[in-house]
């Protein structure tokens, strides 16, 4: 089973050298354990573009689909047996990266 | 057989093994819809034929049996297309043996699923009623004055969820035990409070009914958890506590405090059933939980004869535990009326002055100042704050005895 561990904060690429390193602490653990799949940061939602190409051409629109004060800044796609062990490691991820998070199961 | 005798059966047999049949097709389906609806099927079912056939000598083994082929029928049904493999495997599956100490296991795996911290407190609440105890949607919706139709798309939305991100059902691990069993208690109690707190005349009774539903629960988790001192800390409060119910509210629906209860009245059965649990505990010699302070202190109001006979100093001195665990404003304030019995009122009323940055929109912070100023004699003071207590109370019981102690003021 995969999740989508979501990192959520108010502004992006802010992580401090000690977060970074604790990051990496954890993701070597993900790593040996068996839970890693892939991991990134995201740059700022003023960086993204709306693409809508379901009519006859396709629309490019600037700045991201949904405007709110927090937003996806980095994410890890985790594998985990079941719910309960997805939320142990999203909780080292969370104090690893010193922000909030949010844990959600792919289809 | 009698018509009245099958009723009778039937919801003997729905309260002793609604949860079993449940636990048990969770298990073999690993889907509490599935589960859910074919253990209701399997009662619907057995009221009809009981009536015709007589009670089966097991009507735990006839129901399991009967949820488990409704159970497959509708599996079936939903794979008609094909998977003739997993059918085959239903088929031979067909009734299996379970030893009884499996499935107390699985009625265990049942409560920690349904009150898992990633559902919300009020989802946990509704899922536990209706899996674990077997309420009905519209029953849970009466009981929490939700509308029927919000209910069930919460319970439903909760089984969506359990399924999608693959909410184990399982008993925890040790190390993860005592937070997960103090999350089924949290539900527990607040099931028994939205029982107990619903008094007064025009009640629905159903609301009145989550108290013993509530009880009922706590046995159960005791019974599969002898040794959780919190556990067994829980049923004690709450046996402490009903056996005063019917003494806490007059013939005319206005409450009557511990103080003002006949003790008469009292359940004399479920006080020695709580004492006996509060005596158990202190024979562990293990620091208690919240739970097991509370009992205690239920536990010295109840060996009272008279209020006046009440050991307020120990009173005091487990509240005083109590708020080394539980740094809440209404611990300290419930202890504050504590020390007014044992220190007299103006000492408490400092210590509930305190309290007021945090407590202003609580209705009892207001009463119980109102009571204390009245017992010191400022009688304008305190009819502003009985006036602010009346404002703020939501229970119909508590507004009238509060609004005579408010007009009683010389």
């Amino acid at each position: 089973m995969q999740y989508l561990v979501s990192v959520i904060n108010d502004t992006a690429n802010s992580g401090t050298p000690e977060e970074q390193a604790a990051i990496d602490v954890f993701n070597d653990r993900l790593m040996a354990e068996g839970h890693w799949v892939f991991a990134g940061g995201l740059g700022a939602p003023s960086s993204a573009t709306v693409i809508d190409n379901r009519g006859e051409e396709a629309m490019f629109s600037d700045g991201p689909f949904v405007e709110s004060k927090e937003y996806l800044v980095g994410f890890w796609i985790i594998e985990a047996a079941d719910l309960d062990v997805a939320l142990k490691l999203a909780a080292e991820g969370s104090k690893a990266c010193n922000r909030k998070i949010e844990v959600r199961p792919f289809l | 057989m009698s018509v009245a005798d099958v009723r009778e059966a039937i919801t003997q047999a729905h309260r002793e093994e609604w949860a079993r049949v449940v636990a048990s097709l969770t298990r073999r389906f690993g889907d509490l819809d599935i589960a859910e609806e074919a253990a209701a099927e399997a009662f619907a079912t057995a009221i009809e034929r009981w009536a015709a056939d007589g009670v089966p000598p097991s009507p735990g083994a006839w129901l399991t049996t009967t949820a488990n082929r409704k159970a497959i029928d509708r599996i079936r049904r939903e794979n008609k297309r094909g998977d003739k493999q997993k059918e085959a495997q239903l088929l031979y599956d067909d009734d299996p043996p379970e030893p009884p100490d499996a499935i107390d296991d699985e009625r265990l795996r049942l409560i920690f699923t349904c009150c898992h911290p990633a559902l919300a407190m009020e989802t946990r609440v509704a899922l536990t009623l209706r899996m674990v105890a077997g309420l009905t949607v519209p029953e849970i919706a009466r009981a929490f004055l939700v509308q029927e139709t919000a209910m069930g798309q919460r319970i439903t939305r909760a089984k969506a969820k359990i399924k999608a991100a693959r909410i184990p059902y399982r008993v925890p691990s040790a190390e993860d035990l005592p937070a997960r069993v103090s999350g089924v208690l949290a539900v527990l109690f607040l099931v028994f409070n939205e029982g107990y707190l619903a008094t007064g005349p025009g009640t629905d009774p159903v609301r009145h009914d989550l108290t013993a539903e509530a009880i009922r629960l706590t046995r159960l988790i005791r019974a599969l958890m002898p040794d959780d001192g919190e556990v067994a800390g829980l049923l004690a409060l709450m046996l402490l506590t009903e056996a005063r119910r019917t003494a806490r509210v007059s013939a005319s629906g206005e409450l009557v405090t511990l103080g003002e209860q006949d003790r008469g009245t009292w359940d004399v059965a479920l006080i020695a059933e709580g004492h006996r649990l509060v005596r158990e505990r202190l024979a562990a010699r293990v620091a208690p939980g919240r739970y097991q302070i509370l009992a205690a202190i239920s536990a010295v109001h109840t060996s009272a004869r008279d209020v006046r006979d009440t050991d307020w100093s120990q009173v005091v001195a487990l509240y005083d535990r109590l708020v080394r665990l539980d740094p809440s404003p209404i611990i300290a304030l419930n202890r504050a009326i504590a020390v007014a019995e044992l220190d007299g009122p103006e000492v408490a009323l400092a210590a509930v002055g305190r309290l007021e940055p945090r407590l202003a929109g609580y209705h009892l912070y207001h009463a119980t100042r109102a009571d204390l100023l009245r017992r010191l004699g400022r009688s304008r003071q305190s009819r502003a704050s009985y006036d602010k207590a009346i404002e703020l109370a939501g229970n119909t019981a508590e507004t009238a005895y509060l609004t005579r102690r408010r007009d009683q003021l010389g």
